[in-house]
């Protein structure tokens, strides 16, 4: 085995009384792929933010080819050869792609220099096929292209370890082949990558060795993980077993949610063309499609904040006249969102008034214009305890939550009131398996007790364990909507990219 | 070597600490500028202090210049918990004169008289308030550059008037005709000018805290302050509160104005504000921004306000160091409120 490129030795770190490391190793080989696996909470990105010189270690050491450095600053990580590439993009939208590559690289005499920054980029391109458009503005890229960007950025500031933090995400399956075939690439000439990633059967393709953490320690290595089951693994991440959830035969009921013909304007992103669907009482409607093709429009229009130019939809039989939340909610419509923190929750104010927020108008919390707030207290209490929230009380900020925490939140504000119609989006994005798990089982409950369920989702492994149905969604139209024991991944991926399916 | 890191959770004591801390840091940055002028730091400060808060008389003469601050910094307050950014207070506060002075001068029975000075002072208030927040809830337009700019507007628009038709006819001077000596607002304590609106103003403070936290409109203003776009989509009208907080925010500056020429003036001329509607800024945020905490920070700027003038006068010490002291106030509480979201950390030199 070759001396490593990176090595991580005894590292701890503490906030306050909570230890999110302890006594943690971890090594990267030249031309290794490393995936760094762990449940939300475990202490994977403290990790890294150690790594990367955002947070200073209590105790311990990071060595790079066997010499110890202190990384006290992002700016130390990159001349120490360490890349990052974020959940969240660290883009410069207006400006072009080379220009967004050259920000704080100093040319000659100040100046900067355009044409070796384009040689440099042909370069990356070609050595592992990450080929980008160098005048595009970063605003016209895709997701996909703009991890490309992140990568190649990386690459292009001399890194030697990369580290990606579920970076498989926000891609299509398509996408992801050429991302792990990139990667792959990138080890081959011997940089170390850090793989970071939830979902076991990528880290399983991909990565060379695992480590996984558990409350902050390393809770066991894993050193062939193409040859060792996803259910071994997930045991390491969890402590104890974990049986995905059984969807029993479906008996839809009455029609709780329809769309017919319904078109929207441009206005921010893919307009919908021609829409029609509906969701039965105890069905699961999965919406499968890359996204950008007109699932954010789908969901605004549901949710009551776009009106559709043209087209009818009725929630429960009644028809949706106005097109406002408040509309849709009084007809009995529950709603996840994908962005917790932007469209969902009040991350400044105490996680209780988020939980109430949607219906504080209405008697369970106040009266004549003023609030219960013993009511709204209780209410926050109860939900805490049904979904055993883990946070100190009502009254903490909503912001200082994990993001599954912040789901089950969203979860149990809306279940609460038994809608009618749910409609989800991402429903277990960024969540590890214990807590997509519980918010599985969760709509498999709703769809029992007779709630109609549209899940949009990129994911399809989670549409085809969770839906009775899958339609998808290409350049705003519905191309196919199959039953899930006639769908296959393949089936679907097809879909996606437009050609017609069959229902 | 210090960094700043990202706090998980806020202590509850910070509220009354960061105010205290920031007020401590302005006395200690000002004081360089007393030595500079010549005079003793700590008199100077003694001065100050025993003309605005050293005996009865000094403490009313400092409430009846807190009242229009408390009403500004409660406009303020208000309209920065929904981020509908008010700096138009002081524009507000000057229409809410002119209305109040224009209905005071219309022979009526007293108490009649002030409750529709009130209602007119607040109801001009709210109308100069609504016009920045429809600019900016139908045309996206600034409303801190609109706010701010419409308070020269007001101003010259009160100049015109008391310059024309206003005009003093005997003495030539710039200023309105008072208002019915029967409208003027009672007194409360003989020999003193602590009036009415000084109470109205005490009641105010609790009465808009108590709406703030505990009524569905202050829920609604404050979830569209801290996320318009969660609002939106759990049913709150984000237009609607912001229009509606403009109302509330104008309508206070405006009493604020109201206080000043039933209770202390009686008529309008230019100077009637020295800049209260700027105070309430910082009122409000040495508050950070919770109604209750407006009267203490009203109560110390105004102290700051009154003892300047007879330090002045003992020490030689310019009264515009009452001007700095303010804004250095605001400065360091913007600086103090960086810690309820970071915390300074000594970065290892060992290893």
């Amino acid at each position: 085995m070759p001396a490593p490129l990176i090595e991580m030795r005894g590292i701890t770190k503490s906030f306050g009384a909570v230890k999110a490391n302890e006594a943690v190793d971890l090594s990267v080989a030249p031309g290794e792929i490393l995936g760094l696996l762990g449940e939300n909470g475990a202490g994977k990105t403290t990790l890294m933010n150690v790594l990367f010189g955002a947070y200073a270690p209590d105790a311990g050491e990071i060595l790079i080819q066997g010499e110890p450095v202190r990384i006290t600053s992002s700016a130390d990580a990159l001349a120490a050869g360490i890349g990052m590439v974020h959940q969240h993009f660290h883009l410069a939208p207006r400006l072009t792609v080379l220009e967004n590559l050259l920000i704080g690289i100093p040319g000659k005499s100040g100046r900067i220099d355009r044409v070796g920054g384009l040689a440099r980029l042909a370069e990356i391109g070609r050595q592992h096929g990450l080929t980008l458009d160098p005048d595009l503005p970063v605003s016209a890229l895709s997701v996909g292209e703009q991890q490309r960007l992140e990568i190649v950025k990386a690459l292009f500031r001399g890194a030697r370890l990369l580290i990606l933090d579920e970076p498989t995400a926000v891609l299509a399956p398509t996408e992801v082949d050429g991302l792990f075939s990139a990667l792959r690439s990138m080890a081959a000439q011997g940089l170390g990558i850090i793989f970071i990633s939830h979902k076991l059967n990528e880290v399983r393709a991909l990565t060379h060795r695992c480590t996984v953490l558990r409350h902050g320690r390393v809770a066991g290595r894993v050193d062939d993980p193409a040859n060792t089951t996803s259910a071994a693994m997930a045991q390491l991440m969890c402590g104890h077993e974990i049986v995905p959830p059984a969807r029993g035969p479906s008996t839809p009921g009455v029609e709780v949610l329809t769309l017919e013909g319904i078109s929207t304007s441009q206005h921010s992103g893919t307009p919908l063309r021609d829409v029609s669907l509906s969701v039965r009482a105890g069905e699961i409607l999965g919406i499968a499609g890359v996204s950008g093709n007109g699932q954010r429009a789908l969901a605004e229009v549901i949710s009551g904040v776009r009106a559709p130019d043209a087209g009818q939809m009725t929630i429960a039989g009644q028809k949706v006249s106005r097109f406002s939340p408040r509309e849709v909610q009084a007809l009995g419509l529950g709603r996840i969102p994908e962005d917790r923190m932007t469209t969902g929750l009040v991350t400044n104010l105490p996680l209780a008034d988020s939980m109430v927020l949607p219906r504080i108008g209405t008697a369970a919390f106040s009266r004549k214009g003023l609030l219960k707030p013993d009511a709204i207290r209780a209410f926050a209490e109860a939900q805490i305890k049904a979904y055993d929230i883990r946070c100190p009380g009502p009254m903490t900020r909503a912001g200082a939550l994990s993001g599954g925490n912040l789901q089950k939140a969203l979860l149990a504000r809306e279940l609460a009131f038994d809608p009618k119609v749910l409609i989800v989006s991402q429903p277990t994005r960024g969540l590890d398996i214990g807590a997509a798990r519980f918010i599985h089982e969760k709509f498999l409950d709703m769809r029992a007790k007779g709630c109609g369920i549209i899940v949009i989702g990129e994911d399809l492994e989670e549409l085809l364990v969770l839906c009775d149905r899958i339609a998808v969604m290409y350049e705003g139209r519905i191309v196919g909507t199959l039953d899930s024991a006639d769908a296959t991944i393949a089936r679907l991926g097809l879909m996606m990219t437009g050609a017609e399916g069959h229902s | 070597m210090f960094r700043l890191e990202v706090r998980t959770s806020t202590p509850a004591w910070f509220n009354l600490a960061l105010p205290l801390l920031a007020i401590g840091a302005t006395l200690v940055l000002c004081s360089g500028l007393i030595a500079l002028a010549g005079a003793g730091v700590l008199e100077a400060y003694g001065v100050m202090f025993t003309a605005s808060l050293g005996d009865s008389y000094a403490i009313t003469e400092t409430m009846v210049r807190a009242a229009p601050m408390i009403f500004t910094g409660l406009a303020v307050a208000v309209a920065f918990r929904a981020k509908f950014w008010n700096i138009g207070a002081e524009g507000q506060l000057l229409a809410g004169a002119v209305a109040s002075c224009f209905v005071g001068a219309i022979p009526m029975p007293g108490p009649l008289a002030m409750v529709l000075m009130a209602v007119a002072g607040a109801a001009a208030g709210a109308a100069v308030a609504l016009v920045p927040a429809t600019l900016r809830v139908k045309f996206k337009v600034d409303d801190v550059v609109s706010s701010l700019l419409l308070n020269s507007v007001i101003y010259y628009a009160l100049m015109a008037l008391i310059e024309g038709p206003w005009k003093d006819t005997f003495s030539g001077y710039p200023i309105s005709p008072p208002i019915e000596d029967s409208a003027n607002f009672p007194v409360l304590l003989e020999g003193t000018r602590l009036h009415l609106g000084v109470v109205v103003a005490l009641i105010a403070a609790p009465l808009i805290w108590f709406l703030i936290v505990r009524t569905t409109l202050g829920f609604r203003i404050r979830v569209t302050g801290e996320n318009p776009e969660a609002a939106r989509y759990g049913g709150i009208n984000v237009e609607r509160v912001l229009l509606s907080t403009a109302l509330l925010s104008g309508a206070l500056a405006g009493l604020a104005g109201v206080g000043e020429v039933g209770g202390v003036h009686f008529q309008v001329m230019s100077d009637i504000s020295p800049g209260y509607g700027y105070s309430g800024i910082v009122v409000a945020m040495l508050a950070r921004l919770n109604p209750l905490g407006v009267v203490p920070a009203a109560i110390f700027l105004a102290a700051v306000m009154t003892g300047a003038e007879a330090m002045s006068r003992a020490t030689g010490v310019p009264a515009f160091l009452s001007d700095v002291i303010q804004g250095t106030a605001l400065l360091a509480m913007l600086v103090a409120l960086l810690f309820t979201a970071y915390r300074i950390r000594r970065v290892g030199t060992a290893r």
